[in-house]
């Protein structure tokens, strides 16, 4: 009798997986990877926003799912096969450390689409990449914090030595030297997206050192959780509002907006016009939002960082505007001139002016 | 690179404070191991404590009923331990290393709902004018209750194990719980409560993590630092004060290598990174090689199990 209601019972399971499936047929599958939880109130918060518009869009035409605490590595490469596997049609894989993996595993499955954000390799038909002009939210931020600092100190939390991180960090200096010449950057490299404890330290370290204002290159809330124990010192939000930190320690924030160009490419994948693309849009194109710049700033400080944001929306600024060294004196960029995306794609310098080597 | 821009006093204060964590559990271990118990689980009683603290401090919004959780269930996770190896004689090493594989993934469970919740602050002490005083009011007069608090946990277990009729006994539990049981002591209710203060201890320390030094939970929030609290437990050569001692030794280097990176220091990141653990590699290798010493220092029934019929 037990065995019969046991057999019954998976075949009932095994029915409702199958009508299941065919469900899901009719649906388009959209997967997204994270590199860290969702719980971040950072980068991978923001990449799940982009989620939820993307099913609040296209309501019962699509279906989502998702991975939280990806690591980059082999366990990606497993974690991309299995969703290939599960029937998703476009896999999104939203840290630059997956981007071998999602090479890999898009040669396995070309009938799957994937997109890979921050990288540059697309070596299958069915591998787009996008990206977010991040260095031109840091460049308002710099200003800010050449404006903000008392010590003359800016620090910088950064967390791999790869282009889009230096991008930031010059981008802060150029323009905290721009409006402040005595200013000077500490960077310290925590070789981790995601790891408050680590985060926190180095905060604590640069304000040990006498660093006031410190933009973060990494995923979590904690540097702006040690900046709110001293007084004085202010931070900004990192790829989300982080506004729990308002009015101070956190006075602004970069924040990165997936939500259209998920809502885009999910969309063409619904429609079958889904092409392998290079996607690098920044204030202009609504990628990057500066958040509100709280009243721990004072009034000029704040309308300047917001002529800056809108010149660069307008396009009449580009952030890496000549004339610019690289660190040990040779010319990089003259008087006018502006930085090729194919520069920056590729940065691997500082500007003159910082201390320091990047590692290698 | 720019040495004169690290603070000796602010690199003391905050010394003392990356030390707290691992002076506690620590402390705890070494009146567990004192017992004659060896209990490797330290790091998964840290988190749960973490945990624990972080999630009823949220609730509560009361810093203090986090700190009390977080002492409550990091002994609970040890009573586990306790119960196998006491009352089932499991093998001490297999179940510590156990309760650390099985904190880690529990903590990571119910931590869940709680990933990048701010906790309630907790308050630096208020001694009044004694905090402007230079460089000793930095070092000494501007930190949380905690802070001092794992010192006079120090105080307090050396002054017991020293002077009391209680530490003598446990000793003797832990020197030779043959001899302990002939003379009527009971080593398995002893062993019991030094295993449960040792649980209390490792929580209080996970929960001055996500409390305090971070203040945040995340999955694998401690790090290795209760590792890190064993291997300081034989450096200290079962001496509480010698803790304290392992314990800034750890945390002075950990903070130093933050301050040099800022500071501008021309040595690679990953050398720095890993320092503070090559430093202990070292100082423990050094302990060691007087084998006699660290033998004579070891209680003598560590890691054995009692059973009374035998």
């Amino acid at each position: 009798m037990r065995r019969r209601t046991l057999l019954a019972g998976a075949a009932l399971g095994l029915g409702l997986t199958l009508s299941g499936t065919a469900m899901a047929q009719d649906k388009t599958k959209a997967c997204f990877v994270y590199v860290g939880p969702i719980g971040d109130g950072g980068w991978t918060y923001q990449h799940h926003q982009g989620l939820l518009a993307v099913q609040e869009a296209f309501g019962d035409k699509v279906e989502t799912a998702y991975q939280e605490n990806v690591p980059e590595g082999a366990d990606a490469e497993r974690v991309l096969t299995q969703m290939a596997l599960s029937g998703c049609d476009i896999i999104f894989t939203t840290s630059f450390g997956f981007m071998d993996a999602t090479n890999a595993v898009a040669a396995k499955f070309p009938d799957v689409k994937f997109e890979h954000a921050t990288g540059y390799k697309r070596e299958h038909p069915n591998v787009a990449t996008y990206n977010a002009r991040f260095y031109e939210g840091r460049a308002v931020m710099g200003t800010i914090a050449g404006r903000m600092t008392k010590s003359n100190k800016i620090g910088y939390i950064a967390s791999f030595p790869i282009p889009e991180v230096i991008q930031g960090i010059n981008s802060s200096f150029i323009h905290a030297r721009k409006v402040n010449p005595d200013v000077t950057i500490s960077v310290v490299w925590a070789y981790t997206w995601f790891d408050p404890a680590k985060e926190a330290d180095a905060a604590k370290a640069l304000i040990e050192q006498g660093v006031d204002v410190i933009l973060s290159h990494t995923d979590s809330t904690a540097p702006l959780a040690e900046l709110a124990k001293t007084p004085g010192t202010i931070g900004f939000g990192q790829a989300s509002d982080m506004a729990e930190y308002k009015p101070s320690p956190r006075v602004s924030s970069i924040i990165d907006n997936w939500a259209p160009y998920y809502i885009k490419r999910v969309g063409a994948v619904i429609d079958g016009t889904w092409e392998q693309a290079d996607a690098w849009e920044g204030i202009a194109g609504g990628e990057v939002e500066i958040g509100e710049i709280t009243e721990a700033v004072p009034a000029e400080v704040k309308a300047e960082a917001e002529a800056m944001r809108d010149a660069i929306a307008a396009g009449s600024y580009h952030p890496f505007t000549g004339p610019l060294n690289k660190q040990d004196g040779t010319p990089w960029l003259a008087e006018g001139e502006t930085a090729s995306d194919g520069d920056l794609l590729g940065m691997s310098f500082y500007v003159e002016g910082i201390e320091g080597d990047i590692p290698k | 690179m720019d040495l004169t821009a690290i603070n000796p006093a602010v690199l003391i204060a905050s010394l003392m404070v990356a030390a707290v964590p691992i002076m506690l559990a620590a402390t705890g271990e070494l009146v567990v191991e004192k017992a004659g118990v060896l209990n490797l689980g330290v790091e998964g009683m840290m988190i749960m404590g973490a945990v624990y603290g972080l999630a009823i401090a949220v609730e509560a919004e009361s810093p203090v009923v986090g700190f009390v959780a977080a002492a409550a269930g990091g002994a609970a996770l040890s009573l586990i331990f306790a119960f196998l190896t006491q009352v089932l004689l499991a093998n001490q090493v297999a179940t510590g290393l156990a309760l650390t594989l099985f904190g880690l993934g529990l903590s990571s469970l119910i931590g869940q709902g709680y990933v990048g919740i701010k906790p309630p602050p907790t308050p630096r002490l208020d001694f009044g004018p004694l905090t402007d005083i230079p460089v000793l009011g930095t070092i000494l007069f501007r930190h949380d209750p905690v802070v001092y608090l794992s010192v006079l946990i120090i105080a307090a277990v050396w002054a017991l194990l020293k002077f009391t009729r209680a530490g003598l006994i446990l000793r003797a539990v832990g020197e030779n719980h043959d001899a302990a049981h002939a003379l009527g002591y009971k080593v398995q209710r002893i062993r019991l409560l030094a295993i449960l203060f040792g649980g209390a201890m490792a929580g209080l320390g996970g929960a001055y993590i996500s409390l305090v030094r971070v203040p945040q939970w995340t999955d694998g929030i401690t790090a290795g630092a209760g590792w890190i609290a064993l291997a300081i437990v034989v450096f200290a050569s079962w001496k509480p004060w010698r803790i304290l001692l392992g314990a800034y030794l750890f945390g002075g280097i950990t903070v130093l290598q933050l301050n040099l990176q800022a500071a501008g220091a021309r040595i690679p990141v990953e050398y720095l990174s890993m320092s503070p653990y090559l430093i202990t590699i070292l100082v423990l290798v050094i302990m060691s090689a007087d084998r006699g010493r660290a033998a004579l220092n070891a209680p003598a029934a560590l890691g054995r199990n009692f059973h009374a019929s035998r």
